[in-house]
């Protein structure tokens, strides 16, 4: 579903280039759990970023599902990210003056999906994270477990054909990370493809498939 | 996904409070400044040039001058002075004449109703005086009419204020006036004028007559003025330039002799006013303009600092999808919303202002204030504009932001 060949990705910062990936070559199968574990400036977060089609390599070929993102403008990148990425973020990042049910809604309003479909969608969605009795309240009102179930569900929300999740338990007490990694591999036994990145070598134990990224190149 | 995309705005500007309050203060200040200004402006306008016309429309008052430039083998410095035929002669060599008028005027004169004595101003004219120099009589009484003049009747208008001195608060209409111990029958009372400009005294402070009945009483042989209109106001200037011809030739001055006739001709100071109130209105709207882009500027600072504020947000937003023209749009919208806001309570705010002012007792000084719909539609016209020009910058930014970049700030 995903096939990454050659990749490098070099940052111009001023004087200094700054080669964050040095020719990755990845493939990811629909209903893969791969876990990409390194220490921090491995180049995982720019890996992380190409995967979910918010930056393009310098170099080297990334399809998915058979589209080449090479040539892509501006707005097909977003309606791709809307309907085949889902991002799962460290700190959340809720709108925090949104209830979790118009949270998870926002990618379906990105959409245009119409409003009966999207009520249909949220609150199944929301029901299946176990959040149906807490929909109507702001993030600030949630513990940081539940923040983050809002925060997968609307990942999930547009049936996406890969979860992308950047360190998801990175900002949780040692109870809540081990319930969201559950609740991520109940998601990936219901047919789900889900990457995610983490500096705890344990992830691993969870999941299908890992790759452990050094300097920008993957150690196998 | 318009109206969700409102409540969610709505709800951004809320978390602001203060500066979304500041910024539309910014705006509602402008906008009730421009209105007040332009209303204020047209308002002084339409009350001077009513006020001016108090004493008369396109009038041409003419007295009798020195001679400045010796002529026919007179000196110069000759003091002229109209005789009693004078009117009637102009009448028949002017034909662009519409209507005209002697005037004689007799001043502190004594005024005797009922033991009560004051001294006034008489004034002898034509019936033809009162459309000429507005002379409109209250309900119920007239102005000198032809019969009065052929008959030579002891008649009398009055100025409203001569009949508040001498009749107190009762109707004058019918009543006798003895004026220098002769009785006279008071057959109308002018109404309440705004008058700007005069000569011989306001006209609420007058009493007018009948030329033949002054003349049989007081035997005059001038004439102390003219009063003259052309029969199409465009024509003013030559009808005074036949005017002067036609009188050097009877009191034998130079045509050219500036002095020996000066014309009071009101239709030059119109033009005066009106060039002068138009640049009037011009500057009042650049103030009022000037504080709406200050307003503008307030609006473009407040979507920057949100902008600012809520770069990982829409970093978020990007990420899960949204097209830069769905950010550019949100912060328009926002924008627009709060211009919008502050608009139309500045444009309420306006009318209750210019409600209350109308309250005041100020109507002397500017008038009555009427809101023109054609000052509303240009202040909302420059308003959107200023908007527009103001909210564009933040919202480009804000969907120009590397999503990448956003997300982590």
């Amino acid at each position: 579903m995903i096939k990454m060949e050659k990749i490098r990705k070099v940052y111009n910062t001023g004087k200094i280039e700054v080669e964050a990936l040095r020719g990755i070559d990845l493939h990811i199968r629909k209903g893969d759990f791969l876990t990409v574990i390194g220490p921090s400036g491995s180049g995982k977060s720019t890996l992380m970023n190409i995967i979910g089609c918010l930056d393009k390599p310098t170099s080297g070929d990334f399809t998915l599902n058979g589209r080449n993102i090479k040539q892509m403008d501006d707005n097909t990148l977003s309606e791709l990210r809307n309907k085949e990425i889902g991002f799962v973020f460290q700190n959340f990042n809720l709108l925090p003056y949104a209830s979790a049910y118009e949270n998870v809604e926002m990618p379906l309003l990105f959409a245009g999906v119409g409003g009966k479909k999207r009520r249909e969608r949220v609150t199944s969605i929301l029901t299946r994270v176990g959040l149906a009795d807490r929909m109507h309240h702001r993030p600030n009102e949630l513990s940081g477990g539940q923040k983050q179930r809002v925060a997968i569900a609307r990942a999930l929300v547009n049936s996406p054909s890969i979860v992308l999740a950047d360190e998801p338990t990175g900002n949780l007490d040692s109870q809540s990370g081990q319930e969201i990694m559950e609740l991520f591999v109940e998601l990936w036994q219901d047919g789900n493809t889900i990457v995610m990145i983490t500096h705890d070598p344990r992830a691993k134990d969870y999941t299908n498939n890992f790759i452990t990224l050094t300097d920008g190149m993957i150690q196998s | 996904m318009l109206l969700k995309n409102l409540r969610m705005i709505f709800r951004e500007l809320s978390k602001q409070k203060l500066r979304t309050i500041l910024t539309l203060f910014g705006i509602f200040w402008g906008t009730t400044s421009v209105i007040l200004l332009l209303t204020f402006g047209m308002a002084v306008k339409s009350r001077t040039s009513k006020t001016m016309h108090g004493m008369g429309e396109a009038i041409c008052v003419i007295w009798s001058g020195k001679t400045s430039i010796s002529y026919g083998g007179f000196p110069k410095g000759r003091q002229l002075s109209f005789f009693n035929g004078d009117a009637e002669y102009l009448r028949q060599q002017v034909p662009l004449i519409g209507e005209i008028s002697p005037q004689y005027a007799r001043y502190d004169v004594p005024v005797n109703v009922n033991g009560k004595k004051q001294n006034f101003t008489i004034n002898a004219v034509w019936p033809e005086f009162q459309d000429m120099r507005n002379m409109v009589p209250r309900e119920g009484s007239r102005f000198i009419s032809p019969l009065d003049m052929e008959e030579r009747r002891r008649v009398v208008f009055i100025g409203n204020e001569v009949e508040k001195t001498m009749f107190g608060s009762e109707d004058a209409v019918g009543k006798l006036m003895y004026i220098d111990a002769l009785p006279y029958r008071v057959i109308g009372v002018i109404v309440e004028k705004q008058q700007d400009g005069s000569y011989n005294g306001q006209d609420k402070n007058a009493i007018f007559m009948p030329t033949t009945t002054y003349l049989g009483i007081y035997g005059d042989r001038y004439i102390d003025n003219l009063v003259a209109r052309a029969k199409d106001v465009h024509k003013t200037p030559q009808m005074k330039a036949a005017i002067v011809t036609a009188m050097a030739k009877k009191y034998r001055f130079s045509p050219e002799d500036t002095q020996a006739l000066p014309i009071w001709d009101t239709t030059e100071y119109d033009q005066f006013l009106s060039t002068f109130f138009n640049g009037f209105t011009i500057f009042l709207g650049v103030v009022g303009v000037m504080t709406l882009i200050v307003g503008g500027i307030g609006v473009a600072n407040i979507m920057y600092v949100i902008v600012e504020e809520r770069t990982s947000e829409i970093g978020v937003k990007r990420a899960i999808g949204a097209k830069k023209r769905v950010i550019l749009s949100q912060y328009l919208i926002e924008t627009f919303f709060i211009s919008m806001v502050g608009t139309i309570s500045g444009f309420l705010f306006a009318v209750l202002l210019i409600v209350i002012i109308n309250q005041a007792p100020i109507e002397d000084f500017v008038g009555v204030l009427i809101l023109k719909p054609s000052i509303a539609i240009i202040t909302i016209i420059i308003i959107s504009m200023i908007t527009l020009i103001a909210g564009w910058g933040p919202a480009k930014r804000a969907a120009t932001l590397d999503p990448v970049v956003a997300i982590n700030s």
